[in-house]
């Protein structure tokens, strides 16, 4: 029997998911001895091309990391869906959005007027932007489109299953690619990873007293953080009861408080959400004033509740006309 | 019949890029242009962020270097809330970098700038990756560069909680102090790190130096591109990765420069061009003259040769030693030779390994004193690091809470973004004569850009295969005529 066909891509993404792929070491050589990788930009010889040739449904699996951007994403994911039988969205950009989908506070009018005219060392008198077909020299030159807004992977194309993190960790992706080579898969839709909160993992939950109150948010910058301490316990906001876990607490282990990168568990569809509703029990007031006060303790609720996930929120993106 | 040659895509640079060659109708090389057809809008929406969470948004631009970024922004959120991390805050932070330097530079050269010396540059591709590597110096090698990687990213994963987007860094110090047991622990691994670039640097000299047609590749016109150079440097001049003033010298060596970090902004502008997504920063003095070298040029160079020339020497004494060296064999400072940037990163490797030892044998750096809060109110800050790739540089502005107001980034890599464009159209216009575009070709292209460690350095040769590199050569209708790819 021939092994099975597996391709990688990247859209809006740091390589940072890549870079956990060779953090495999030892072991992605076994991979590498299990599967035929077809199709693979950072590491292997490809062409478009090449993909549109093979008959549809031909690649067993395809994993694809970051958000979709630009046209020339869109057009890529469009094309390994047809030829995969299966699609993972590998890392947060793809699973959720992730940090390039803080681009959706803005447009791509705002975008490209920080980058090519108001950054501070810019120097632009003719007005220069870059142009999707352009002549130099009597030579065109293309670049892709670049959309308005940043869409998570299933936003563009049906989605099999999700490995969360930024950067998903290791065991993780073993166990994935274990599960899919051994034909051992969960239901589609999953993400793989253990449905519960990252609370329920966390070494620190023990120290959250029963009745846990907020009467002032602090930010991590303005206390010593101490290292046993349940972070909200500290008043710092951490994104742990609304996130799932799987992560290993690496965050929590460096004595940071969580981020979301993991997405919500199953039963949530909004992470900022399900987080501004944790949140509101723990205020330790019945004023509105009082409460109000509290509330605007909390820097950027926007940007930190859905710091990974506001493209795949209920929020999408926010409404531009609102800023003008 | 003009030609137009495709590679698309090449390997990362700050994210993905194609190189576009034209040919005239004699089929010489017209130009040549690297385009990035890629933007995220990081310094948008920044915006409204809280400073302190830059350290931990801003690693995404980079997966491949996320410490550098973490870095070059705690210090900018340093900057803005003017605060100075404690002594052993600093030790800890610096031991990070010159850990993250050491991992990073070795590996490029095992994974992907060294196949084409240890193997060849014209060995077969299929045997130009790491595994050829690994069939000329020897199979325990391989398993000694996978041992010095793991035990040095452990070092970054303790502190940063994740090596691939570490989150430690706060304004006055870090999250996470160090216990003795561990210092103990890490100097092993440094003391190892130390052995370990000294052999790469000794597999260099056995492959490369005692090779003559080597060595004439290295000091050829092919690869020789005549520019400024920049790098942080400490009090003495010396090259540092972590801290210092930025200096710049001349085509001929002479300093240009020399300027504080938060003054970046008198000496270094970006140009943008209607046909790429990324800008073409140069000196600001000088002016843009548009895509030349030589003494006119207001391009200057970053990452390890540039910051050899831009520096009077390394700062730890076996390095020193190979700096010296290394200028002899070249025949003095600056040297042009972009292929020498090979070369020079290993040289910092060394300077890297031999600060971890020194930060681990100082006890202070256990000390729990790794915090001091900020008192001052948030306002405008600049922070740089020299990240592998090169100088680094992040400069935010905020409101009296810390909420981000305006952030610009000018990322490493960026730096070199001219040069690079100009050192492809300089090599294809060595080897390309003729409309002949042969295999060849492929890897001289190649080469020519490799020395500036375009991002994705590990990947590329990471795995049986090949570069991903394809060749398309349209005529003038633009249709497909042939097409070259490397099996």
């Amino acid at each position: 029997m021939s092994k099975p066909k597996v391709a990688f891509y990247w859209c809006a993404s740091c390589g940072g998911c890549e870079e956990a792929v060779v953090d495999l070491a030892e072991d992605i050589l076994k991979v590498v001895e299990a599967v035929d990788i077809v199709f693979w930009p950072v590491a292997l010889d490809f062409k478009k091309k090449d993909v549109e040739a093979m008959a549809d449904g031909s690649i067993a699996v395809s994993f694809i990391n970051g958000s979709v951007r630009l046209s020339e994403q869109e057009e890529m994911v469009r094309l390994l869906r047809r030829k995969s039988q299966l699609v993972v969205a590998f890392g947060s950009c793809s699973h959720l959005g992730g940090i390039p989908g803080l681009a959706n506070f803005w447009n791509r009018e705002t975008i490209f007027r920080r980058a090519y005219f108001t950054t501070p060392s810019t120097v632009n008198p003719d007005g220069v932007v870059p142009q999707e077909k352009v002549i130099v020299e009597g030579k065109e030159l293309t670049l892709p489109e670049f959309f308005d807004t940043v869409r998570a992977l299933d936003q563009v194309i049906d989605v099999d299953y999700y490995l969360p993190g930024c950067a998903p960790p290791r065991q993780l992706i073993l166990n994935a690619v274990g599960a899919i080579l051994e034909g051992k898969l969960p239901p589609k839709g999953a993400v793989l990873s253990p449905n519960k909160s990252l609370c329920d993992d966390c070494d620190r939950n023990k120290t959250k007293p029963e009745k846990l109150t907020i009467k002032e948010f602090k930010r991590p910058w303005e206390i010593f953080l101490d290292p046993e301490k349940c972070f909200l316990a500290q008043g710092v906001i951490c994104m742990g009861p609304a996130t799932r876990t799987g992560c290993e607490e690496r965050c929590i282990e460096a004595n940071m408080p969580c981020r979301g990168c993991f997405g919500p568990t199953d039963q949530v569809y909004d992470q900022g959400a399900k987080f501004l509703s944790a949140l509101a029990s723990l205020i330790d007031s019945k004023d509105e004033k009082e409460i109000e006060k509290i509330v605007q303790t909390i820097a950027d609720p926007a940007g930190t509740f859905y710091r990974f996930s506001l493209p795949k929120s209920i929020l999408g993106r926010r409404k531009m006309e609102a800023i003008k | 019949m003009s030609q137009r040659i495709t590679i698309d895509p090449i390997t990362r640079l700050e994210g993905h890029g194609k190189i576009e060659i034209f040919l005239n109708d004699a089929g010489d090389v017209e130009r040549a242009f690297l385009q990035v057809p890629e933007l995220r809008g990081f310094e948008q929406f920044a915006v409204g962020r809280p400073v302190e969470e830059m350290p931990r948004i801003t690693p995404r631009i980079c997966g491949v270097c996320p410490t550098a970024h973490h870095m070059a922004s705690t210090k900018c959120v340093d900057a803005v809330f003017h605060v100075e991390p404690t002594p052993t805050a600093r030790k800890i932070r610096e031991l990070i970098y010159n850990t993250f330097m050491m991992e990073d530079h070795t590996l490029h050269f095992f994974f992907l700038g060294g196949p084409d010396f240890v193997v060849g540059p014209q060995a077969p591709a299929a045997e130009r990756n790491i595994l050829g590597v690994l069939g000329k110096v020897g199979l325990e090698i391989g398993g000694q560069v996978i041992r010095v990687r793991r035990e040095c990213r452990e070092i970054i994963n303790y502190f940063g909680g994740k090596v691939i987007h570490p989150v430690c860094g706060l304004p006055g110090g870090v999250s996470k102090g160090l216990d003795e047991e561990h210092r103990v622990k890490f100097l092993e691994t440094a003391r190892y790190a130390v052995e370990f670039a000294r052999f790469a640097l000794k597999i260099f000299d056995d492959v490369v130096l005692k090779n003559k047609q080597y060595v004439d590749l290295v000091v050829g016109d092919a690869y020789k591109l005549t520019t400024y150079y920049m790098g942080l440097v400490d009090e003495k001049n010396k090259v540092n990765f972590y801290d210092g003033l930025i200096r710049v010298v001349d085509p001929e060596g002479k300093e240009f420069a020399k300027f504080k970090p938060a003054d970046y902004l008198e000496h270094v502008a970006e140009h943008v061009e209607p046909w790429s997504y990324i800008k073409f920063p140069y000196l600001k003095k000088i002016g843009w003259k548009g895509f030349i070298e030589g003494k006119e040029t207001s391009i200057y160079r970053v990452a390890p040769l540039a910051r050899l020339n831009a520096s009077d020497g390394m700062a730890t004494p076996l390095a020193q030693q190979e700096y010296e060296r290394m200028y002899q064999v070249l025949g003095g400072k600056p040297a042009h030779n972009t292929l020498a940037f090979h070369w020079a990163r290993l040289i910092e490797a060394l300077q890297a390994a031999e600060a971890m030892v020194t930060l681990l044998e100082d006890k202070e750096i256990t000390s729990p004193d790794i915090r001091r809060i900020p008192t001052e109110t948030p306002t405008e800050g600049v922070g740089v690091v020299e990240a592998p790739r090169g100088t680094l540089f992040h400069h935010y502005k905020t409101d009296e809470r810390g909420l981000v107001t305006e952030a610009n980034l000018i990322v490493a890599t960026v730096n070199n973004s001219a040069a690079i464009t100009m050192s492809i159209e300089k090599a294809a216009k060595a080897f390309i004569k003729g409309g002949k575009v042969s295999e060849g070709l492929l890897n001289l292209a190649e080469m020519a850009f490799r020395p500036y460690d375009p991002c994705h350095a590990c990947g590329t040769h990471a795995l049986p295969g090949d570069m991903p590199l394809v060749i398309n050569i349209y005529n003038s209708r633009r249709e497909l005529v042939e097409q070259l790819r490397r099996e």
